[in-house]
């Protein structure tokens, strides 16, 4: 069973693992390819399922917003700012990341965990690598580009509101397009990004943590991508709630 | 040289090495052998710096090893190599690559400096052609002489190998263990094997260090282990009809 002591070293061992991701860098030489390599995987590799769900999630918010503005005072351009309101301040930025947890933080955990259990990580550390440079840095650099997968995101988001506000019958592209534009505010993007660096931050170190301190087997591997996925999700929540009661509360 | 003196380490309450002196010299095949959970890979792992040790001090070449630098460290590692048991090869590199891992990481070679070097060492171990094949292709004991390639690639000073042999038929086995001797005189390097295998034993223990629950119960070679009484060592070495029968021709040769 864990104790408030266990929870405790967990939390100390995180943070002396990301003093240790900067510490002793492995020779660029070596890192360039890496960082290209998790670029590919953690990046590119996520814009389809990204775009997938904004787009349909897009397209249900706007069909949600209409169905429920069951008032005829209501402005039929209000679903386009609903629409555009949910998509860049939550949805977006926020579920997006949980599911980013899911699919990145699982093969993140995955993948470390695997040479956690092959003694690959032992076979870098006797060569006098600092392995958890050399496994994280580069998940931490690639992710730095995830705000490139939000904007998309949010762009998907919004486009597919507008297609099914007006392919569903459900308004006109001219008040879609007004409600997006309605009473925009700039700062809500700032905030959308500000959080969104911070779920990078931890969509890079907390699967990293689970994967690199992981004992066990292959069974443990599956069980540390499970505690990963959970973790990561539970701390983008929280931070979440933080970031929000801070920069718009 | 390395020098271990009243080595302790344990886990949580349970005490896995109890105190271990002895010494592995340079140029020599030296295998750790004990039953399993004797603490022969805590033992190796200690040696390597894997793990830290609540007691008792491990010198190489005279510098004790807890006491150096975090750099002097760096540099002791990078004159190691390291054969894992389960050869631990980087599944996302080609064995050239693999191979070439330690001295992209530690030297200033140019690439075509570098791709000599592993063309050198994979010949060294007879795998002149398996430069761009990935590890999950290889056999398991073209996986344990990739192992070796990476370890020597960088001329280390010291060769630790985790039970080289296990998983492996014995025609292999014997040319892991003939290759790993090989490697000891020619590069003259202080080699640590741990190992299960009686064969290897018989074939290239120059010293054997019989370890059981945490201790160091005898210390000999392949030869003396034929003449050795004690008991512990006996039964475990010739637990098979084989090895007995090996013994009882060995002494009758010898009287």
């Amino acid at each position: 069973m864990k104790t408030p002591i266990t929870y405790l070293h967990n939390i100390g061992t995180y943070f002396i693992m990301i003093k240790d991701i900067f510490r002793r860098p492995t020779k660029w030489s070596v890192m360039k390819p890496l960082i290209l390599k998790d670029i590919d995987d953690l990046i590119i590799g996520s814009l389809g399922i990204v775009a997938f769900i904004s787009f349909f999630v897009g397209g249900v918010v706007a069909i949600q917003t209409s169905l429920n503005m069951t008032s005829p005072i209501m402005p039929k351009y209000l679903v386009g700012f609903a629409t555009r309101q949910s998509i860049i301040l939550e949805f977006a930025p926020t579920f997006i990341s949980i599911i980013m947890a899911g699919k990145v933080g699982s093969f993140i955990t995955s993948s470390i965990g695997t040479m956690r259990v092959t003694e690959q990580i032992d076979a870098l550390e006797v060569m006098g690598i600092n392995a958890i440079n050399y496994l994280v840095f580069p998940k931490f650099i690639a992710l730095t580009l995830y705000p490139f997968v939000i904007s998309i995101a949010m762009f998907l988001g919004i486009l597919g509101g507008l297609i099914a506000c007006v392919y569903g019958g459900y308004g006109t592209m001219e008040d879609y397009i007004e409600g997006v534009q309605l009473d925009f505010i700039p700062f809500h993007f700032i905030y959308a990004f500000i959080k969104t660096f911070v779920f990078a931050f931890l969509l890079a170190t907390i699967p990293s943590y689970y994967g690199y301190f992981m004992k066990g087997g292959a069974l443990e591997v599956g069980k540390a991508s499970t505690t990963s996925f959970v973790w990561t999700s539970v701390m983008i929540i929280l931070v979440n709630f933080l970031l929000t009661s801070l920069l718009l509360g | 040289m390395i020098e271990v003196k009243d080595l302790k380490k344990s886990f949580g309450d349970t005490q896995i090495l109890k105190g271990i002196t002895t010494s592995f010299e340079k140029g020599k095949t030296n295998l750790v052998i004990g039953q399993s959970g004797s603490g022969k890979t805590v033992f190796l792992k200690c040696l390597l710096g894997l793990f830290e040790y609540e007691g008792g001090s491990i010198s190489y070449e005279g510098k004790n090893f807890s006491k150096l630098t975090r750099n002097e460290k760096t540099n002791l590692r990078s004159e190691m190599g390291m054969v894992f048991q389960g050869s631990a090869l980087f599944d996302s590199m080609t064995i050239a690559e693999n191979v070439m891992f330690p001295l992209r990481m530690f030297t200033k070679q140019s690439k075509s400096e570098m791709e000599d070097r592993v063309d050198e060492v994979l010949k060294r171990v007879n795998l002149d052609d398996a430069h761009h094949k990935m590890p999950s292709e290889a056999s398991g004991g073209m996986q344990k002489r990739v192992a070796i390639a990476r370890a020597i690639v960088n001329r280390p000073k010291y060769l630790f190998c985790d039970e080289p042999n296990s998983g492996l038929d014995p025609k292999t086995a014997i040319v892991i263990d003939n290759l790993i001797q090989e490697i000891t005189d020619e590069f003259n390097i202080t080699t640590v094997v741990n190992t299960h295998d009686m064969n290897s034993v018989m074939e290239i223990g120059e010293k054997i260090v019989f370890l059981k629950n945490g201790l160091l119960e005898w210390e000999g070679s392949s030869e003396t282990i034929f003449r050795t009484e004690n008991e512990a060592v006996t039964n475990f070495v010739y637990s098979s009809e084989l090895f007995r029968k090996v013994r009882k021709m060995y002494l009758e040769e010898e009287r």
